[in-house]
């Protein structure tokens, strides 16, 4: 029975490792599920030694950490991150740090107003704004890359400056 | 009793072949859809000198699938460069010899007869003939064997036998454009003739597609792809629908500019951090740098003799206009009205720069003298971008909003004569022309 529980641990440890690096989808769980029937079919009830890993939690991780927004707000013709991030961006850095198989794109977006292609590359100074932040905070670069969108995708339609606060933005996403 | 004989028919063309019009493929899954950008040219304003033509509706037109007459005198307006006489109520062909008197009096300078008539196999044969009625002289004319699918090609190859008869430039009407749609989340990419008709889907696409630019042998599109979650370049064949990615660079990869001689594109790419402007060859490969600077590098765009690169650069502090030699060296700055400058397009004579700048909050097309620097405003809208000149340098295409709709519109250079090309549906932008067709 220990064997069994330590063979079921390694190889969820295994699916874990491997669900990270490679995307594999993580609620699929087909081995952790046939070694749990197995084991209860081979012993019958009061197969009390192997201990079912639940993997929905690393799916989870895809998305960063836990209670964090994934979004930094830019003030009107700033490209720089704002004092009042610094936590959120810290919260970022930490779980990434944690996560040395994490890859994060950062993308940057405008609001509407400007030319695309030069919009463009003020979403990419947003985007780089942010990454500097993380890399002062130890990240490392290269589970990093900074995109843009420009103002190719905003997040709110319309033309008000509260659509333009909205889409003036850093995305942090988990690949 | 003189009999008057018309003089033969000077040249005769071969009809242009049907594979041009050879079916462009879709990215995805997407079903292909007919060509149905539908668009109507509204032609406004008042040229200083305008040649007064009458374009006689052609014999056999009634009953044809294509109105060439309709197609040729749209054309010529579209210019900017002629007027159109009315020509209604006569039947003429091109053998008629016109009453001379008749048609100066009706203020017409120069008159195009024709006729269009079914082939046994199918086919079409059109002919036209152009009579200067001033002097009472046959200008010559042509004949063509032809598909359907090739009656409005035929009918803008006869409005550039006519514009270059008459103006002594070349015409543009057979040349073609290529502009980006978005309908909600779906955006496409397409390719229509220069009076923005006859528009087929080159790609389509669930992610943004910006910065469509034509390759000078006009078989190619470069563009910007956002399908893979980040702006990438592609070159894409346009009658293959094959394409390539040609920069996908750490980063941002984007405003791709072809060199004249089709053999390296610049491209802006965030690679070593920032925006900066790099050469790669159109075959692919490894970029090269072409300028080290503080600030934003991009839009760039080739002068038509290879040796010169104008580009958008905030290095000041705002972006403004500046050029550099295309190996590279110091930038110089071309712009010096206004705060916001960008979207550099060079004429391909080199006289004209044509750009966006941000006047009150606003965006409006200027068009600059490169001789004496003069600027002029041409437009009188405000939602201005993408200037993109038409290759016999005459005029600009643009996408702007009108009317709350955004819209592609052609303008002369001096901004007085100006034509709508209104899409029926879909925000249409970024229009880019395309070159002269070898043929």
């Amino acid at each position: 029975m220990l064997t069994i529980k330590r063979l079921s641990l390694a190889l969820a440890v295994t699916a874990l490792v491997a669900g990270c690096s490679s995307g594999v989808k993580l609620d699929d769980k087909p081995v952790d599920g046939s070694l749990s029937s197995q084991g209860a079919g081979a012993s019958g009830q009061g197969q009390s030694g192997v201990s079912g890993v639940d993997l929905t939690g690393s799916a989870a991780s895809k998305a960063g950490p836990q209670g964090v927004s994934r979004i930094v707000y830019f003030d009107f013709d700033s490209y720089s991150v704002k004092a009042d991030a610094q936590p959120q961006i810290e919260a970022h850095a930490k779980f990434i740090k944690a996560n040395p198989a994490a890859k994060v794109q950062l993308e940057g977006h405008t609001d509407e107003r400007g030319g695309r292609e030069y919009n463009l590359a003020l979403g990419q100074k947003r985007a780089e704004a942010v990454r500097r932040s993380l890399g002062l905070l130890g990240v490392n670069d290269a589970q990093v890359e900074a995109v843009s969108y420009g103002k190719e995708k905003p997040a709110a339609e319309g033309h008000s400056e509260d659509a333009y606060a909205q889409n003036r933005r850093v995305e942090i996403n988990y690949r | 009793m003189t009999i008057d004989r018309l003089p033969s028919l000077t040249t005769w063309a071969a009809g242009p072949r049907a594979s041009r019009r050879a079916m462009l493929a879709t990215l995805a899954a997407t079903p292909a859809l007919p060509a149905l950008a539908q668009f109507r040219v509204e032609v406004t304003g008042v040229g200083l000198t305008q040649l007064p033509i009458a374009i006689a509706q052609f014999k056999g037109e009634g009953s044809a699938p294509q109105k060439i007459s309709a197609i040729i005198q749209a054309d010529l307006e579209r210019s900017g460069q002629f007027r159109g006489v009315d020509a209604s109520g006569l039947a003429l062909d091109e053998t008629s010899r016109p009453d001379v008197a008749q048609w100066r009096q009706k203020g017409a300078d120069s008159l195009a007869t024709g006729s269009i008539t079914r082939l046994a196999d199918g086919r079409w044969d059109v002919r036209f003939r152009l009579w200067d009625v001033v002097k009472g002289q046959d200008l010559g004319g042509q004949g063509f064997a032809v598909t359907t699918g090739d009656l409005r090609l035929v009918a803008h190859r006869i409005a550039d036998y006519i514009y270059e008869k008459l103006t002594g430039e070349k015409g543009i009407f057979s040349t073609r454009i290529a502009y980006v749609t978005k309908a909600g989340a779906h955006y496409r990419l397409w390719i229509a003739d220069a009076d923005g008709e006859n528009a087929q889907s080159a790609l389509s696409s669930p992610e943004p597609i910006i910065s469509p630019a034509w390759a000078p042998n006009g078989t190619q599109l470069a563009y910007v792809s956002f399908e893979s979650r980040k702006p990438v370049v592609y070159v894409h064949d346009v009658a293959s629908g094959h394409r390539r990615l040609l920069a996908n660079f750490r980063g941002s990869n984007s405003a791709p500019a072809w060199s004249p001689d089709g053999s390296r594109l610049a491209v802006t790419l965030s690679r070593d951090g920032g925006s900066q402007l790099y050469l790669l060859s159109a075959q692919g490969g490894e970029p090269r740098r072409l300028m080290q600077s503080s600030g934003i590098d991009t839009e760039p765009c080739f002068s038509s003799d290879g040796r010169t690169i104008y580009f958008v650069s905030d290095r000041g502090g705002a972006p403004q206009v500046y050029k550099v030699s295309s190996s590279g060296g110091s930038a110089e700055r071309v712009t010096f009205t206004g705060n916001y400058n960008i979207s550099p397009a060079i004429s391909p004579d080199g006289k004209w720069l044509a750009y966006i700048s941000r006047v009150g909050g606003g965006f409006k097309l200027q068009v600059m003298d490169l001789a004496t620097g003069t600027v002029n405003s041409v437009t009188d809208t405000t939602a201005d971008e993408s200037p993109s000149f038409a290759p016999n340098s005459r005029l600009i295409v643009y996408a702007t909003i009108q009317g709350g709709r955004e819209a592609l519109m052609t303008t002369t250079l001096d901004g007085k004569i100006k034509a709508r090309l209104a899409g029926a549906s879909g925000d249409i932008r970024e229009p880019d022309w395309g070159p002269f067709q070898k043929h």
